[in-house]
């Protein structure tokens, strides 16, 4: 399988990217990590607009980037479009024109995506004629995203593209990120600092720290591993986890969802029967009982789990994190007391509550 | 009475146009190094450019007039190679005029480029622009305004200038006597009407010129902020 495989350190008077990663090129790989850990540089050291000055860089075998050789290819002459934060869209060019800009500079033996593929996938019929400085920021944004399209790129890199945006406007335009995803077969590296992108879009998560590399691996694991409290320093951790809408239960309003362990229940959905939909289960949303458990529970959505990993127990620390299995992985917070009470141990057999199941696109706010 | 000669207003639209065509073609990339650099020297290159707003233009005009000269270093390489020094010359005009109108081309252009900034050049640049292609297709015409206030900037000002064409120039007929200098004259003999043809005609020419600027400013669809 084709991998980006990318070696870098900056120096910066108060910083530096170190980073020495592979991310598989599929799918929408997240950069995540708190503001000033180096996200934005990693991506425009990707883009060849800081060069590190003993970096590599390749995609699949294109070498960009091998400074033992003194290669160095410049962003113009790399198949890689950059959506950047801002628009930044040419206002003396007609919409039409900002998105040809990138195209008619394609080789046409290049060029894989139409306009009339991106005018439809977008929804800028209505804007071609228009000046940019008339657009809202989302019309903007999304005429941003369909200029680097045009360009055919290899790799397609965002950086936080929703950050000026409203809360209706980002549901938007990450659907339509989804949608490019799945549609070009584009692998996009996508910067963000708000954990309800990371959820939605992240197929890979690339965690940074300090402008180091702190993990990287499936959303879904990545999200379930012990040690992800030291790196997101956040509530909201929890697994991710993908399902389909499997049952509508008209009668109680509930969904059922299916996922390759179980079923969860959750409120009514307004979604078809067979759609994917992404949830997250907070970690502290979830409680274990050593046994079934006995007395009648209010909890809709009781799973039999396995214990696969104690999290490192610190003193000062009344919690700690269980990895649990439930055909994936499922992240559990408990205290330390309840941990010495059911005298958990790897391979112990429980049942998790899941007190709440965390749709995705709720969470915009 | 009204035999006002004109040679001298064809002169002084003959030198404003070619000087501002080469201070177009100095200024540009001058100012693209100024509003994109991170050398330490562009804070002295910008002290330098900015020095004919401050020097009394004889001063410029004394120095121009030795370094052009037969005697000069840029006067004796051009008489060595075409047989002539620069000084009481065209050519030797519209150095001196390039030179004395220099701030008025390159601050306008060089306020434009930093206001562009490097955002819209990365994002040609990711849309496979290269370099030369990037200013000539998105530079330059956001910086639409910036070149009107220079090249409007840099004719009037020329045509406007005095001291140091008199210094470099002289004042040959035909050759340097340029109009501003030749209203001097007219005034020097009492030959008023003829003064006031020149002078009203050059008012109410950097009148119209100015206006024009400034509709058109207002008008451009370009607001680069």
């Amino acid at each position: 399988m084709n991998e980006l495989t990318a070696r870098f350190d900056v120096v910066f008077p108060t910083f530096r990217l170190q980073v020495k990663a592979s991310v598989p090129s599929e799918g929408i790989t997240v950069v995540f990590g708190p503001s000033g850990c180096g996200k934005t540089t990693l991506l425009r050291c990707l883009a060849g607009l800081i060069r590190s000055p003993t970096g590599f860089l390749a995609l699949g075998e294109h070498v960009w980037q091998d400074e033992t050789k003194g290669l160095f290819l410049p962003l113009s002459q790399r198949p890689v479009g950059y959506v950047f934060q801002e628009p930044r869209l040419f206002p003396h060019l007609s919409v039409r024109s900002n998105l040809l800009y990138g195209w008619t500079r394609t080789p046409a033996s290049e060029r894989r995506i139409s306009l009339d593929q991106v005018v439809a996938i977008l929804g800028l019929d209505s804007l071609l004629q228009r000046r940019p400085t008339h657009l809202s920021g989302g019309e903007q944004q999304r005429v941003a995203i369909g200029r680097a399209l045009l360009t055919s790129p290899r790799l397609l890199l965002m950086d936080e593209p929703l950050s000026s945006l409203d809360a209706q406007r980002k549901r938007e335009i990450i659907s339509f990120i989804q949608r490019l995803d799945r549609e070009f077969r584009i692998p996009i590296i996508y910067v963000s600092h708000a954990l309800h992108e990371v959820v939605q879009l992240a197929k890979t998560l690339l965690l940074l720290k300090e402008g180091s590399l702190a993990t990287i691996g499936p959303l879904g694991e990545v999200f379930s591993e012990v040690g992800i409290r030291r790196v997101i320093s956040d509530s909201h951790i929890g697994a991710v986890i993908d399902t389909h809408v499997a049952d509508h239960d008209v009668e109680f309003g509930l969904t059922t969802l299916a996922f390759p362990g179980g079923k969860l229940s959750v409120p009514h959905q307004n979604y078809s029967i067979g759609e994917s939909l992404r949830v997250q289960i907070l970690a502290r949303d979830v409680s274990l009982v050593a046994s079934p458990p006995a007395f009648q529970t209010s909890v809709l959505n009781v799973l039999e789990a396995t214990v696969m990993e104690i999290g490192p127990i610190e003193s000062d620390q009344p919690f700690v994190d269980i990895k649990l299995d439930i055909g994936c992985p499922l992240l559990a917070t408990i205290t330390r007391k309840s941990l010495a009470t059911l005298n958990l141990h790897p391979g112990q057999k429980v049942h998790a509550q899941i007190k709440a199941v965390a749709l995705t696109h709720d969470s915009l706010d | 009475m009204l035999d006002v000669d004109l040679g001298p207003l064809w002169l002084t639209l003959r030198l404003a146009g070619v000087t501002v065509v080469v201070l177009l073609i100095i200024g540009t990339p001058l100012a693209w190094w100024l509003a994109h650099t991170r050398s330490r020297a562009r804070t002295v290159v910008e002290a330098v450019v900015a020095m004919p707003l401050v020097l009394p233009p004889t001063v410029l005009g004394f120095y121009l007039l030795i370094v052009l000269g037969p005697h000069g270093w840029i006067g004796s390489a051009s008489q060595a190679v075409t047989g002539s020094a620069l000084s009481f010359t065209f050519t030797g005009l519209v150095i001196a005029s390039a030179l004395y109108s220099l701030p008025f081309v390159v601050q306008p252009l060089h306020g434009a480029f930093e206001s562009i900034g490097r955002k819209p050049l990365e994002a040609a640049w990711s849309l496979r622009a290269s370099k030369l292609d990037t200013f000539l297709t998105i530079a330059s015409p956001m910086a639409s305004r910036g070149y009107l206030t220079a090249i409007v900037l840099g004719f009037a000002h020329t045509l406007g200038e005095f001291g140091v064409v008199l210094m470099v120039g002289g004042n040959i007929p035909g050759r340097t006597k340029v109009l501003s200098i030749a209203i001097y004259d007219h005034v020097e003999v009492l030959e008023y009407t003829q003064a006031h043809m020149l002078s009203a005609g050059l008012l109410l020419f950097s009148f119209l010129v100015l206006l024009m600027v400034y509709t058109i400013n207002r008008r451009l669809p370009i607001h680069v902020s």
